[in-house]
């Protein structure tokens, strides 16, 4: 079984992030970067699928972004991935989702997969829809949102987490799956891991490379544009008290100050 | 006038409040017509609700085989409405699969995207709210048709009566659309309350409630507020709370009148799930607790004694 996992670099949510002035893309220069929180419980599902299966099956990781991504895919070979294939072109540079969704099917369509499988959202642009996009661009089913994943041959389970309990969906391979961060405990890497990961292989391509139209992607082409964007003032500090036994008439009182009462 | 899809967001067929906002929001960009997609026979509690909120037209499409799949079969009826009929936009609500399905949508009519937007303006430009509510960015779509997903109580539903004439779809899903196939639907929630993604007011509970019995209070709490009951990754994950009651990055996002937070740190990720809150209300008994940074009314106390104390006001204070 051939299993590729998605993973993106992503500023670190406790730092400060900014969209630029210029170009009203977010500045990925300036702050800590780490790998999407929930990509990590991606990998580990492809680890597990992979150590249970006990075939031999190969894990590739693919990425999409600058050069220093590159830390992310080490991390992934770290936890134990086999092999890595790193997007990286300035041509990229401010693709909204719909034009990276082209751009990671292109390459997609030149690797051999059984299943794809990424994180459910991404901490910086909070879409949750890479799943779909790449479903319906590659014309495989989508199985997104699991907490659980069961794979028996050619067919692959999931429980999907809905608004009023879970929903059981069934696929064939090859298949793109999402998983949210219930689904399994990400291991650490090892020492041996990250000493190993400096020798697996990463090919870097380009997007003449990896066959992506120029015009199909980058800001110019992006489908949608911001128009404009404002900082908000951060909240205002509000009332703190403490209790002095008089604490639930305290929050009953400001409730009605404000109307809800 | 232009014509505005709104996707009808519902529960075995009973309208979901956001689709009332999006008919209200849809009104001032043109004349709304609602699409209905779900099983056979159950369009006909929707239809009664579509009207009194402004629909004209009513387009439903009712198949087995638009309920027992996931997304693939919604996004090729509707791209294939927008095809036809050319509208300005087209409305989803920002549920998972409202998002999912519009985009399949956008790739189906190479159109651009605009999700979970907190606004929307006549003219089709989109406030969307990122980075945990810190920057408020204003999108237009450059490509294609119009689509945006608009988050539950962005704006209140205000009535309208009008005909909505119902039109039927023929429904023929293709094969290819049919790749992930629902086997199971487990309702595992706690009935009886909002659903947390319509609810204008929201109670949560975390690790400080203690132990499943503990939400009881919470429960009590809420319901003395017609509220729904939401809770932290740390409450669901012990067991104590259903998952889908999870606030935060990975659960639910809502951006209520009220937000109250009963023994809840305030960690980034459960932020990232309720920051947008209109007005937020924090019980917790750690004075360096991060969530007191967001509130506008924090109390420092023990939530065992605060929180029934504060029904029990309520309560006496409602008659
Ligand atoms: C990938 C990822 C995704 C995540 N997604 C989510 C998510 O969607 N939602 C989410 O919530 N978390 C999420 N988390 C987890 C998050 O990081 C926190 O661990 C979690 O939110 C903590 O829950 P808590 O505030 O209930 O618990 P704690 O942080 O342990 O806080 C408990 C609070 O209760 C207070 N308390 C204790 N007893 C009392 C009492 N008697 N009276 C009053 N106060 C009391 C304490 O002072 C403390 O502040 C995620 C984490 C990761 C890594």
């Amino acid at each position: 079984m051939n299993i590729v996992v998605l993973v993106k670099q992503v500023p670190d949510t406790w730092a400060e992030r900014k969209l630029q002035d210029d170009d009203k893309t977010l500045d990925r220069a300036s702050v800590d970067v780490v790998m999407n929180e929930i990509d990590e419980y991606a990998v580990e599902e492809a680890l597990r699928i992979k150590e249970s299966a006990g075939d031999g099956s190969e894990i590739t990781v693919l990425t999409m972004g600058p050069d220093r991504a590159v830390e992310t895919i080490r991390k992934a070979l770290a936890m134990g991935a086999d092999k890595a294939v790193h997007l990286s072109d300035e041509a990229l540079h401010g693709s909204c989702a719909l034009q990276t969704s082209y751009a990671l099917a292109t390459v997609l369509g030149t690797l051999d997969y059984d299943l794809v499988i990424c994180g459910s959202e991404s901490t910086d642009a909070r879409l949750s829809i890479m799943a779909p996009l790449l479903a319906e661009r590659l014309g495989v089913p989508q199985l997104s949102g699991a907490r659980k994943v069961t794979v028996s041959d050619k067919t692959v389970r999931i429980e999907r987490q809905t608004e009023s309990g879970y929903d059981v969906i069934e696929a064939a391979t090859p298949t793109v799956i999402s998983v949210v961060e219930k689904i399994n405990e990400p291991r650490y890497p090892s020492f041996k891991g990250i000493m190993a990961a400096k020798k697996k292989p990463l090919t870097t391509l380009t997007i003449a490379d990896a066959g992506i139209a120029p015009d199909q992607v980058g800001l110019a082409a992006a489908t949608s544009s911001v128009e404009s964007f404002s900082t908000r003032p951060p909240r205002q500090a509000g009332q703190i008290v403490k209790d002095e036994g008089d604490g639930g008439s305290r929050v009953a009182d400001f409730l009605a100050s404000q109307k809800f009462l | 006038m232009a014509e505005v899809l709104v996707i009808v967001d519902h529960l075995d067929g009973t309208p979901k409040k956001v689709t009332y906002e999006l008919l209200t929001k849809a009104r001032e960009l043109g004349e709304p017509s609602a699409v209905f997609l779900g099983a056979p026979g159950q369009s006909a509690a929707a239809l009664d609700g579509l009207g009194r909120y402004g629909a004209q037209k009513v387009y439903v499409g009712e198949s087995e085989d638009i309920a027992g799949f996931l997304t693939a079969p919604k996004a090729e009826i509707i791209a294939a409405l927008v095809k036809d009929k050319a509208p300005v936009a087209v409305l989803f609500a920002s549920s998972a699969e409202g998002k999912e399905v519009a985009a399949r949508v956008a790739v189906k009519t190479g159109s651009g995207l605009l999700a979970d937007a907190v606004d929307l303006d006549a003219d089709g430009t989109a406030t969307q709210s990122i980075f945990g509510g810190a920057v408020e960015v204003k999108s237009t779509v450059t490509t294609g048709t119009n689509l945006v997903t608009i988050r539950p109580n962005s704006t209140p539903p205000v009535e309208q009566a009008s005909e909505a004439v119902v039109e039927q779809l023929t429904v023929e899903v293709t094969e290819a659309a049919k790749g992930a196939r629902i086997v199971e639907s487990v309702v595992e929630g706690k009935g009886g309350r909002p659903d947390l993604g319509d609810a204008a007011i929201v109670v949560s509970g975390g690790r400080g409630v203690g132990a499943a019995e503990g939400f009881g209070i919470i429960e009590a709490l809420a319901d003395s507020l017609g509220a729904a009951v939401g809770a932290s990754r740390a409450a669901t994950d012990a067991g104590w709370y259903p998952h889908q009651h999870q606030v935060g990055q990975t659960g639910r996002t809502v951006s209520p009148q009220l937000y109250i937070a009963a023994g809840i740190s305030g960690a980034i990720q459960h932020r990232a799930g309720m920051q947008t809150s209109k007005t937020i209300v924090a019980i917790n008994k750690d004075a360096e607790a991060p969530i007191f940074e967001l509130a506008d009314f924090g109390l420092v106390g023990d939530l065992f004694t605060v929180v029934p104390a504060l029904t029990e006001q309520i309560v006496k204070r409602k008659g």
